[in-house]
């Protein structure tokens, strides 16, 4: 009989099930069943005031997000797809917290239904402090992080799927779905298409030309410098490092005045001298070569002091087993430095890549993206996001500069990728 | 062997001298020029000479006491949005960085890679929406506006470098507090806080000086010139007439560059060694 007893109730009928059950119908409810009255009531007001204070809300923001309005001029397109992604997040924060009600519902009947005691209430605030705790220190960002970076970025994803641009913009016209019109577009329609393909190719040269130069440079001055023939290595540090040191704005708008074809120095002081002039500004591939040069003169500092840091770091002794095997220069620096070198630099070296990629300051404060090219909605030395800001913010094609974002995003995710291979973090998770 | 091992070595050093030679003139030449055209007289740049016969300091004049000139303003605002941005950034993001550290929770093998993917968009990205949501809650043309999408952007990038650097505090010396009944804040107050000092200072720099030295975001968001920062207002300096506000956008941004780069250059060794344990390790 005593094993009769002693086996539980199963089923539908077993304390922890309907502690759960009752949870998922009404927040608090479970916590009522297992006696913690206190809990139970702070569930079921947080639930109710939740939906008392965000109920309409979130109805419009569903609906909207919807339909997108149905009345021209009264429904505001845009601010109903804003109002329907809060609602999604909203909600989404929402489902979590009654998730965690409904968990929390069965864990205190199986605590109950083995037989342990009901905590104190102080020992219960204490228990929600410490599992809570984490959760406390992260909000405040997270928030932040959700509505000024998210949200902004959900934003543009849903934007790419409308037909939101300068002639049908809210109010006087309502917008809709397109579902991937838009990309249909910039591939087939003419102009968009030779625009895209170039600036496309464009940017794909940029980010590797220019990224590589600047690794390169960095690399060898750091080389040099590590030379230990080398004498005063602390200036010579310091100067190397002065572009890095200036803000970068400020040197671009003096590079942007020193290869000015009129009054710039470079044509005017240095290249007269050997009676050529260059169209540095006019000419498409003129600016393209100045451009990187720009950018490898502004952002080898930063991997030059970087290598230097990890340079010292490589032992010598490595160094000196090579010298007794009668290793070459050439040899040492191959299987030796290059990939401790690396190694241990590759997740900023990938930031540098992305870096460019996205690089909007130097093309646009350089020259705006001009020259502008026949045929073409963009200007010469235009990358992708230059020219997303000029769709967005000059000729209002809201629709096509999400697109754009989109395949820019889908790129970004591969430099993404990369970084989550080779970031050591995740491999030492197991630590915590 | 006609050439020594001695002259051959002495003969590579010489070569690479002569390349830091180079290096130095083609990064000193444009800042060179630059303060040189700011001691030009006049606006004209069609007139300017690397050595001008009457070097003046009119301009710098010009920018603090010119009524037209809105250059104190710029400063005040790029300081108010410094100041505001480096202790908000630090607060938010080391409060985020002891949670990942340090405890186990729902959701934070996700949030680190959120934090790594977020990195890589630019806020430029989503400029259309954040645009329409300051509209929204009233604050375009503010800088409380900018303060705000400043220090939400900064989180994935800092919180990321801070996370890394307090990996590498042996956790060892929160686990003895803790049998000692040091409670969560105590432990990030009075351990954590105090060793991390160097990469908090480097969080604390970048964002300081992010606002003076970013153009974009205030292109966007801010509308009046008394409201402008000081990247965006020299940039509107020569945006309109290039050739005839050179002189004084240059002399402007020297005014900006010479803080800037002193304190960087001070602080260089701890800013690298902030990047590379942070993040290379991270």
């Amino acid at each position: 009989m005593a094993q009769n007893q002693d086996k539980r109730k199963t089923g539908l009928s077993q304390p922890r099930n309907i502690a759960t059950l009752l949870s998922v119908l009404v927040p608090g409810l479970g916590q009522f069943y297992n006696r913690r009255i206190l809990k139970g009531f702070i569930f079921l007001l947080v639930a109710v005031s939740f939906l008392v204070a965000t109920w309409d809300y979130l109805d419009i923001g569903i609906w909207g997000l919807f339909t997108l309005g149905t009345i021209p001029r009264e429904h505001h397109s845009i601010q109903l797809l804003l109002q329907g992604l809060i609602s999604l997040i909203v909600l989404f924060f929402g489902i979590i917290v009654y998730i965690y009600n409904i968990r929390d519902a069965r864990k205190d009947a199986i605590a109950r239904e083995e037989g342990r005691k009901k905590p104190t209430l102080l020992k219960g605030m204490l228990d929600f402090y410490d599992g809570g705790f984490p959760y406390f220190m992260i909000i405040p960002g997270l928030i932040m992080l959700v509505f000024i970076v998210v949200l902004p970025l959900l934003f543009m994803l849903a934007l790419a799927f409308t037909d939101y641009n300068q002639y049908n913009a809210p109010p006087r016209n309502l917008l809709s779905w397109v579902g991937f019109d838009n990309f249909v577009d910039l591939v087939n329609i003419g102009v968009w298409k030779d625009t895209f393909f170039s600036v496309f190719t464009w940017t794909i040269v940029w980010t590797v030309v220019a990224t590589t130069l600047q690794i390169v440079l960095g690399f060898f001055l750091a080389l040099l410098v590590n030379d230990k023939r080398v004498k005063f290595k602390r200036t010579i540090r310091t100067v190397l490092i002065l572009p890095w040191a200036v803000p970068a704005f400020v040197s671009i708008l003096i590079f942007s005045a020193l290869f000015n074809p009129t009054f710039g120095a470079i044509n005017r002081d240095i290249l007269s001298q050997f009676e050529i002039m260059i169209p540095w500004l006019s000419d498409p591939f003129w600016a393209k070569i100045a451009l990187i040069m720009i950018q490898t003169w502004l952002g080898f500092p930063f991997v030059f002091a970087l290598f230097t840091g990890v340079l010292q770091s490589v032992p010598a002794d490595m160094y000196e087993a090579a010298d007794v095997d009668g290793g070459s220069r050439w040899q040492k620096l191959r299987h030796i430095t290059l990939p401790h070198v690396l190694y241990a630099t590759a997740p900023l070296l990938i930031m540098q890549y992305a870096g460019n990629f996205n690089n909007f300051n130097i093309i646009y404060l350089f020259n705006e993206g001009n020259p502008a090219v026949r045929g073409q909605n963009a200007g010469g030395t235009d990358i992708l996001i230059s020219w997303v800001y000029k769709l967005t913010f000059e000729t209002n094609n809201y629709n096509m500069a999400a697109a754009i974002t989109i395949i820019m995003g889908l790129l970004v995710m591969g430099f993404a990728f990369f970084q989550f291979r080779k970031t050591a973090a995740f491999k030492e998770e197991g630590r915590y | 062997m006609a050439m020594g091992r001695k002259t051959k070595s002495k003969i590579e050093v010489a070569f690479i001298y002569i390349f830091f030679l180079i290096m130095f003139v083609i990064i000193g030449y444009p800042l060179f020029w630059a303060v040189m055209m700011s001691v030009n007289p006049g606006t004209n740049m069609l007139v300017t000479d690397l050595f001008p016969d009457n070097p003046t300091l009119e301009h710098y004049k010009w920018l603090f006491t010119d009524p037209n000139s809105n250059y104190l303003t710029w400063y005040k605002n790029s300081l108010f949005v410094a100041v505001l941005n480096a202790v908000g950034s630090v607060v938010i993001t080391s409060l985020i960085a002891y949670a990942f550290s340090r405890y186990k929770f729902i959701g934070r093998k996700y949030g680190l890679y959120m934090f790594l993917l977020l990195q890589m968009f630019p806020a430029l990205m989503g400029m259309v929406a954040l645009y329409i949501l300051l509209n929204t809650i009233g604050l375009t043309d503010s800088l409380w506006g900018l303060l705000l999408i400043y220090l939400g952007g900064q989180i994935p990038f800092n919180a990321w470098l801070v996370k890394g650097y307090f990996d590498t505090i042996p956790k060892e010396l929160d686990e003895a507090a803790k049998i000692d009944g040091a409670g969560h804040l105590r432990i990030f107050w009075t351990i954590m806080l105090p060793l991390a000092k160097p990469i908090l200072a480097v969080v604390a720099l970048f964002n300081f000086m992010a606002p003076f030295m970013d153009f974009l975001l205030p292109r966007i968001v801010l509308t009046s010139p008394e409201n402008y920062t000081l990247a965006l207002g020299l940039y509107n300096f020569i945006n309109d007439q290039f050739s005839t506000n050179f002189t004084r956008f240059a002399a402007g941004a020297i005014l900006i560059a010479l803080p800037i780069a002193l304190v960087f250059l001070v602080l260089q060794r701890y800013l690298i060694s902030g990047l590379t344990s942070g993040a290379t390790k991270g």
